[in-house]
């Protein structure tokens, strides 16, 4: 999907245009939103930030899940400023999109419409406390790989953003390794809990990487543009490398018969996600897409009349402002 | 009766169910701005149940802490004024409540700081700087939304009614307020009712809001003689894991 509609936006580009514009690139040099960039370069980009700022909002609601029911008030207090923090990473993503021609609203609208996604781990449901130790151990953890390399992309405020938010993702993923090590050395109801967590959350945080390299085709042109540092697989590899030795210290059992170290490669062995689940998931049959989407045109629905106001509200401060001079 | 110990578990019941209430909210507001806001909002009162709750229960001296306080009592044992525990309904009463709620706690904290309570003064001094802050949002989100379209305006109307005669409890002072007000730990809250309605009928009317007649109060929250029937809810989904796993550390 990406691959195609860079295709056909590049080509309309002057060539040498782009030539420059690639050399700049290659050269280390930021892409600030008035310098001119290849129409496929913004639009890659829009699809990118919006898609990663929809996940930040999505994400809110398997979390929010359980402010209401979590179990002390520090949890309490963490739960509710970790959502917080996902919400602030929406917003600077946001505006790092709207530098490139495309409003809040707008992207809003793409993604309530369908036309934009969000990542897919957020179709899953959060179903006991051990999940919010699993999302943050596992899903911030993952996000970590993806964003530390992105604080480096090539676009400005992309990069930018990325900066703020990687340093609070390392926080949200602690946050979750401190649930998680507390069930795993609380009752055996909660020692349950924490490997049912895993159980339920490892396959989906490693397709958080996306397909597999052999079947992801949009990579080339994102990566000679440094929008994408990273291949999915590298990404992946280095996510199992790093978790599974945490899974080992908490006591839980990564659910893959096939998990080994390989001297060899210097690397764990580990078995691919199920992918036909995963085209499931971001084709809007995963377990919560429909709950998901339904809560947050809700919420945009019935925040519909608060929206109004405060423009109405701003309209008429600054007439009355206007007839006082 | 211990009548600190009950004047305690009022500071931090309201704290505490409002802060619930507030945190309710968390990825559905209006905009962005407001989740945040709102979140934020919900943190400060939590932090602010950690101090009171903590305090109650050392003042009590029964090895209790905030947390049993917090998740394992019934609702006839909470002490919070009844507007705090009704339900958010929509962003309108939810701001509308939280104003009325701000307009108290900015004066009354501010006379806490003086209490001959030590703590107490200690624990609103730092509550004070986050009213004030609140009152400042609430206040600006109700006008906002009094003065912006026909239909915000009725929402904000209709908000109002519903909440108005749950208004009133606080002022009404009992043999708790009468005993702190003697130790000089807190002024009776009716010495504060002045305060609250200018501030009130200030903010109404930059709302174009119209400020109801009825001086009606429903009581028995602040007592825990009768709660509304949404507390009961409310910890039964708060509650939840503490019940079920009693014992567990979380
Ligand atoms: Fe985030
Ligand atoms: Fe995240
Ligand atoms: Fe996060």
């Amino acid at each position: 999907m990406y691959a195609q509609m860079i295709k056909s936006e590049a080509t309309q580009d002057d060539p040498e245009m782009l030539a420059a514009f690639q050399a700049r690139i290659d050269a280390g040099e930021k892409i600030e939103p008035k310098d001119w960039m290849p129409e496929g370069y913004r639009k890659t980009l829009i699809r990118q930030i919006g898609q990663h700022a929809h996940s930040e909002i999505v994400g809110q609601l398997p979390e929010g899940n359980w402010i209401t029911r979590a179990p002390t008030l520090e949890r309490k207090a963490n739960l509710l400023a970790k959502v917080q923090d996902e919400a602030g990473h929406g917003l600077y993503l946001y505006c790092a999109a709207e530098t490139l021609g495309v409003s809040r609203d707008e992207l809003t609208e793409m993604l309530l419409d369908g036309r934009m996604k969000y990542s897919s781990i957020f179709n899953y449901p959060t179903l006991t406390w051990a999940d919010m130790g699993a999302v943050g151990w596992l899903v911030d953890g993952a996000a970590i790989m993806n964003q530390v390399p992105l604080q480096r992309t090539s676009y400005g405020p992309y990069a930018r953003a990325m900066v703020r938010i990687c340093k609070e993702e390392s926080f949200h993923q602690r946050q979750g390794f401190h649930i998680m090590m507390a069930m795993v050395n609380g009752s055996d109801a909660q020692k349950r809990m924490a490997q049912d967590a895993l159980n339920r959350f490892w396959y989906p945080a490693l397709m958080m990487f996306g397909p597999s390299d052999k079947d992801s085709v949009h990579s080339t042109q994102s990566m000679a543009w440094k929008i994408k540092m990273n291949t999915n697989d590298e990404l992946r590899q280095k996510f199992v490398d790093e978790t599974v030795p945490q899974a080992e210290y908490l006591g839980l059992t990564v659910p893959d018969e096939n998990l080994r170290w390989n001297e060899e490669t210097g690397h764990y062995d580990f078995s691919e996600p199920d992918w036909s689940e995963f085209f499931d998931v971001i084709s809007g049959n995963g377990p919560c897409n429909t709950d998901r989407l339904n809560a947050r045109q809700k919420a945009w629905d019935d925040g519909a009349w608060v929206r109004e106001a405060m423009v109405a509200h701003a309209e008429k401060k600054r007439a009355r402002k206007l007839a006082a001079e | 009766m211990n009548h600190l110990f009950e004047f305690l578990l009022r500071q931090g019941d309201n704290a505490l169910v409002l802060g619930h209430r507030t945190s309710e909210w968390c990825g559905v507001a209006p905009a962005l701005e407001e989740d945040i806001a709102l979140a934020n909002t919900a943190l400060d009162l939590i932090g602010q149940t950690q101090l009171w709750l903590g305090y109650a229960a050392e003042v009590e001296g029964e090895g209790r802490t905030a947390n049993d306080l917090a998740f394992r009592r019934d609702a006839y044992d909470f002490r919070n004024m009844l507007m705090v525990e009704v339900p958010n309904e929509d962003f309108g009463r939810t701001l509308m409540r939280q104003f009325f709620f701000d307009a108290f706690q900015v004066p009354w904290l501010d006379a806490l700081q003086t209490s001959s309570d030590q703590r107490v003064a200690e624990i609103a001094a730092k509550s004070l700087k986050e009213a004030k802050y609140h009152i400042a949002r609430s206040a600006e989100t109700v006008i906002a939304l009094g003065d912006g379209t026909e239909d915000s305006n009725a929402r904000m109307q209709a908000a109002l009614a519903y909440l108005w005669p749950y208004t009133g409890e606080v002022f009404v002072d009992d043999d708790v307020d009468r005993a702190m007000a003697d130790q000089g730990v807190a002024p009776l809250p009716s010495t504060l009712r002045g305060q609250w309605t200018a501030t009130v009928t200030e903010t109404l009317t930059n709302a174009n809001l119209v400020q109801p007649e009825s001086g009606f109060a429903h009581a028995g929250g602040r007592s825990g003689k009768r709660h509304t029937e949404h507390l009961g809810h409310m910890l039964a989904t708060m509650q939840t894991l503490q019940r079920s796993y009693p014992g567990a550390v979380w």
